[in-house]
């Protein structure tokens, strides 16, 4: 009985004590999670803003100042102390968040969330970061140790941070998914530099136009895909002279698409990522100094994409948005010149279907065999064993698509040519922007990117303004790489690049203002074949329309267009379908919703019900329209916003308007007006009826959702904030703005910004969201530019890094 | 009923010190170690420690959230869908801590009672 007792009783022990160990499916392990000594009540604090920090390798003392903000101002004494000391701030301030972002470009989710993730690893597996990150680590050890050595010291930095942290002082979401951080290392750098390449330059549709292709015959992929809107405001002007190119495009050689039919393609990045940036002359500003803006547009996270900091040495001083992983500052300023980038979409990723032979061992080349090389992708798994990804390597690239991934044939696979498996030495290009001190150092400096291309926006305190499309791009044939190619054919290869020098650019234009929107870069005359799946084509016409309205701007100005939320979109469009639709057979409720669109200006602001009528009047429109391209056995696309209304207006009677459902007749587009319209009225009257309204805040619900799955208690919900997508304050429901800046070019240059999110990455801390209404509201932050090592009165507390033995 | 006050407070003490050095699993080692040496009897054996533990998570987790507004406190308890309320996050942190506890000491007055002839 004794003996009985003391067995339950032990087993109880044991049952509680792993009941409360261990993480059950969602349920963080509770012992080790709330109690008060380790788990989650030690992160109930705010930031530590003063004393003194021992940090090994440290050559001399490091101050850093913190304003109200949290934004660190840091002085060092060289460029090795300051890259310590960003990579130490950046960890302290958002640990979790730095290290969660590598591994999701590693493809490593799986450690921490188990098989569940597996899918997605192995899809960025596949699609090469990992080795990509390794060919830029590689070129920098053979081409620039100096780059190399600086990001050494940003990962001893991180890593002096990591080694001063107990279990109690884990980041919040550490211990909610119960795993522990690792070591920094510099290939995390380069992984998250791939993350930003896949984010801005991995977006493509070509297996999916492949499949149009074959569907639709060449004259009506024409029609649907042109190369060339009918009318292009391309980010370099149409006026530009071109004839100083001396090296012309590939020759097109006679090789045919292949035409295979393809059933699904990986994930892709957000269709929206995409930017602003404008700058004006000193003739064209107020003041007679230049202003510049950038806002770029991206997911809409907490942690935020991006911290905020001043980084400077006795030899520079630079202020502006970093981000986690990255040295030195993304978009910002220093004492003489600011920058900025917007995405250049550019056709970057190119696929090719490969031939192999029995054993998988080689490929069909130039008439010959050539050898695969091998790329064991070892994944680990929670609670599960590893599992092995043998992805196949051609001279082309990785082959994405086998027999063991989304593809059953034997002998062929497709293979990925990307600018982003090129390596190259992105980092330095920010380096070197940092202490840029003119027109020259910008060019200088700009000259090492390599993808994701950009269009560099500058302006400088001595008057100059410029925008560069930067990137390294293939100098394809006409058509190069818009379909599937034949893989074993050299002609299909990319022959050469663009000779960096031809890239186009834009100095001083007589217009008086520079500004890209992720438009067309050129317009025909530009001597290279330019194709992409991507361009925008309204926000562009709205900043450019803004800089022709007037003839001087304010730095008042630059905030109203930041903050722009006229739809031109809806204004091309929804005067037309009134004025053609017939309105004879609409129902009370339906000639309401008439009324209220009818009166509707364009403008997407938070009050108005137009923006919700509209998106639910296109969007079935779209539907009804596209209805030949929803095929759940093939990967396909549907044409873009901007030719869809083309086609609509000029092409009304077009066969791609019938509607495939009703076979007894024959829809026009003057048909799909009203049938659409019908069908948004009633989507609106039952979201009237579960809500109460559709305004177009609530309608549109935006929010910032916290990196694990946009966790609600983690995230913040429903901000009444303006805009949508192909507006210039681009905010939909969970993409936008992500930083928006402003810099006179005043000695030394004065800046605004703001991003929605905040300094902390602890959830527990006031600084972990506190942006953000400011943010929605159109608000922003003066920088406090400090121009020297003292706390000015914007400082409230000062922390001194300082040189410490390694032990 | 010296003896429940001396234990509650020993345990206290105990898991109090023990939490400088180990895991959350202190509270239960602190139990199981007083359970052993100051035996309680039949419902003291639970839920002294109980109390003991419940009362020192509760006033530790009060102490660092209160003085930062509970500002995490209201999110984890979103978070463990158990409404927006602090309070209740402290008492259900309490329990957990105090039920660990508990158990462990009914085991330590099991191998006490083993250790008696008979």
């Amino acid at each position: 009985m004794k003996y009985l007792k003391l067995l339950i009783s032990f087993v109880l022990v044991v049952g509680v004590f792993y009941a409360l160990n261990t993480k059950l499916g969602a349920v963080p392990p509770l012992g080790k999670f709330l109690n008060p000594s380790s788990g989650i009540w030690q992160n109930e604090t705010d930031e530590s803003i003063t004393g003194e920090i021992g940090i090994p390798g440290l050559t001399e003392n490091v101050t850093v100042h913190y304003d109200e903000l949290i934004i660190p101002h840091v002085f060092a004494q060289n460029e090795h102390d300051l890259y310590k000391a960003q990579g130490y701030l950046t960890a302290k301030h958002r640990l979790w968040q730095l290290e969660f972002q590598t591994h999701a470009a590693a493809g490593r989710l799986s450690e921490i969330f188990g098989e569940a993730a597996l899918e997605y690893d192995r899809t960025e597996r596949r699609r090469g970061m990992g080795y990509g990150a390794e060919q830029a680590i590689a070129f920098m050890e053979q081409y620039d140790t100096e780059t190399l050595g600086f990001v050494q010291d940003y990962a001893d930095g991180v890593n002096a941070y990591i080694d001063q942290l107990r279990p109690e002082d884990y980041p919040v979401e550490y211990k909610l998914l119960d795993y522990e951080p690792e070591a920094w290392t510099p290939k995390k750098t380069a992984l998250l530099l791939m993350y930003m390449t896949k984010m801005l330059a991995g977006y493509d549709d070509d297996l999916e136009y492949t499949n149009m292709l074959r569907l639709v015959g060449k004259e009506n992929f024409k029609l649907l895909f042109p190369d060339f809107f009918d009318r292009t405001e391309p980010v370099i002007p149409n006026d530009t002279d071109w004839s100083f190119i001396d090296v012309p495009q590939t020759e097109l050689p006679g090789s045919q698409a292949v035409l295979d039919t393809i059933i699904e393609t990986i994930d892709k990045p957000h269709p929206d990522n995409g930017s602003n940036n404008w700058a004006v002359s000193g003739a064209r500003s107020v003041t007679g100094n230049p202003i510049l803006a950038n806002d770029p547009h991206l997911g809409l996270k907490l942690p935020a994409i991006w911290f905020v900091m001043q980084l400077s040495t006795p030899d520079h001083n630079v202020f502006g948005a970093t981000i986690p992983g990255a040295l030195s500052v993304i978009s910002g300023f220093n004492q003489h010149i600011a920058w900025g980038e917007t995405n250049a979409t550019r056709d970057v990723i190119d696929w090719y279907k490969i031939e192999f032979n029995e054993d998988r061992t080689q490929y069909k080349y130039d008439g010959k065999w050539k050898d695969v090389t091998v790329r064991v992708e070892d994944i680990k798994i929670k609670d599960k064993e590893n599992y092995k990804d043998s992805v196949l390597y051609t001279h082309h690239g990785p082959v994405v698509y086998d027999k063991n991934f989304k593809s059953d044939n034997e002998r062929s696979g497709y293979a990925m040519r990307w600018i982003g498996h090129d390596g190259g030495n992105n980092q330095k290009t920010f380096i070197e922007l940092n202490k840029a001190k003119n027109y020259e150092d910008y060019v200088d400096a700009l000259q090492y990117w390599n993808a994701p291309a950009q269009n560099f926006v500058f302006a400088s305190t001595t008057g100059d303004i410029a925008l560069w499309i930067q990137g390294k791009f293939p100098n394809k044939w006409e058509g190069q790489g818009k379909f599937l190619m034949d893989g074993s054919d050299p002609e299909n290869d990319w022959q050469s690049y663009i000779p960096q020098k031809f890239n186009a650019y834009t100095k001083n234009p007589e217009r008086g203002f520079v500004s890209s929107a992720n438009q067309h870069p050129v317009d025909e005359n530009y001597p290279y074949y330019v194709f992409n799946d991507g361009y925008e084509t309204y926000r562009n016409r709205v900043i450019n329309a803004f800089f022709n309205s007037k003839e001087k701007f304010s730095v008042q100005d630059f905030r109203d267009l930041h903050n722009n939320t006229h739809n031109l979109k809806a204004e091309e469009l929804v005067p037309y379908m009134l004025e053609q639709m017939d309105v004879s057979s609409l129902s009370e409720d339906e000639k309401e919703i008439y009324r209220e669109i009818n009166t509707w200006r364009f403008n997407n602001d938070i009050d108005e019900v137009g923006p919700s009528i509209w998106r639910q009047w296109y969007g079935a429109l779209y539907e009804l329209l596209w209805d030949e391209f929803n095929d759940e056995n093939t990967a396909l696309t549907s044409p873009f916003t901007y030719q869809t209304i083309y086609l609509l207006k000029h092409h009304g009677n077009h066969p791609f308007m019938d509607v495939l459902a009703t076979q007894d007749k024959v829809e026009t587009a003057k048909d799909l007006f009203l049938i659409a319209f019908k069908e948004a009225a009633s989507q609106l009257k039952e979201i009237k009826e579960e809500k109460g309204d559709y305004v177009w805040a609530n309608y549109k619900g935006t929010y910032v959702g916290h990196l694990l799955q946009a966790l609600p208690a983690f995230s913040k919900l429903d901000i009444p904030i303006g805009g949508d997508r192909n507006i210039v304050n681009a905010t939909s429901e969970n993409h936008g703005p992500s930083w928006r800046m402003i810099v006179e070019m005043t000695s030394p240059p004065t800046a605004l910004g703001i991003y929605p999110g905040g300094q902390s990455g602890n959830p527990g801390s006031k600084y972990y969201d506190n942006f953000i209404d400011d943010w929605a509201a159109g608000r922003y932050h003066s920088l406090n530019f400090l121009q020297s090592n003292e706390a000015s009165s914007a400082i409230i507390g000062t922390q001194t890094l300082i040189p410490m033995d390694h032990d | 009923m010296t003896k429940n006050i001396s234990n509650f407070i020993v345990t206290i003490v105990l898991a109090g010190t023990l939490s400088l050095f180990l895991p959350w699993w202190s509270v239960m080692t602190a139990a199981l170690v007083t359970s052993l040496f100051i035996p309680l009897k039949r419902t003291a054996v639970f839920f002294v420690p109980f109390f003991g533990i419940l009362l020192f998570w509760a006033v530790y987790c009060f102490i660092l959230s209160s003085a930062n507004d509970f500002t995490l406190a209201k999110k984890i308890a979103q978070l463990l869908q158990i409404g927006e309320n602090p309070y209740l996050l402290i008492l259900v942190t309490g329990i957990l801590g105090g039920m660990a506890a508990g158990v462990a000491a009914i085991f330590g007055k099991q191998i006490v009672l083993l250790g008696k002839k008979g």
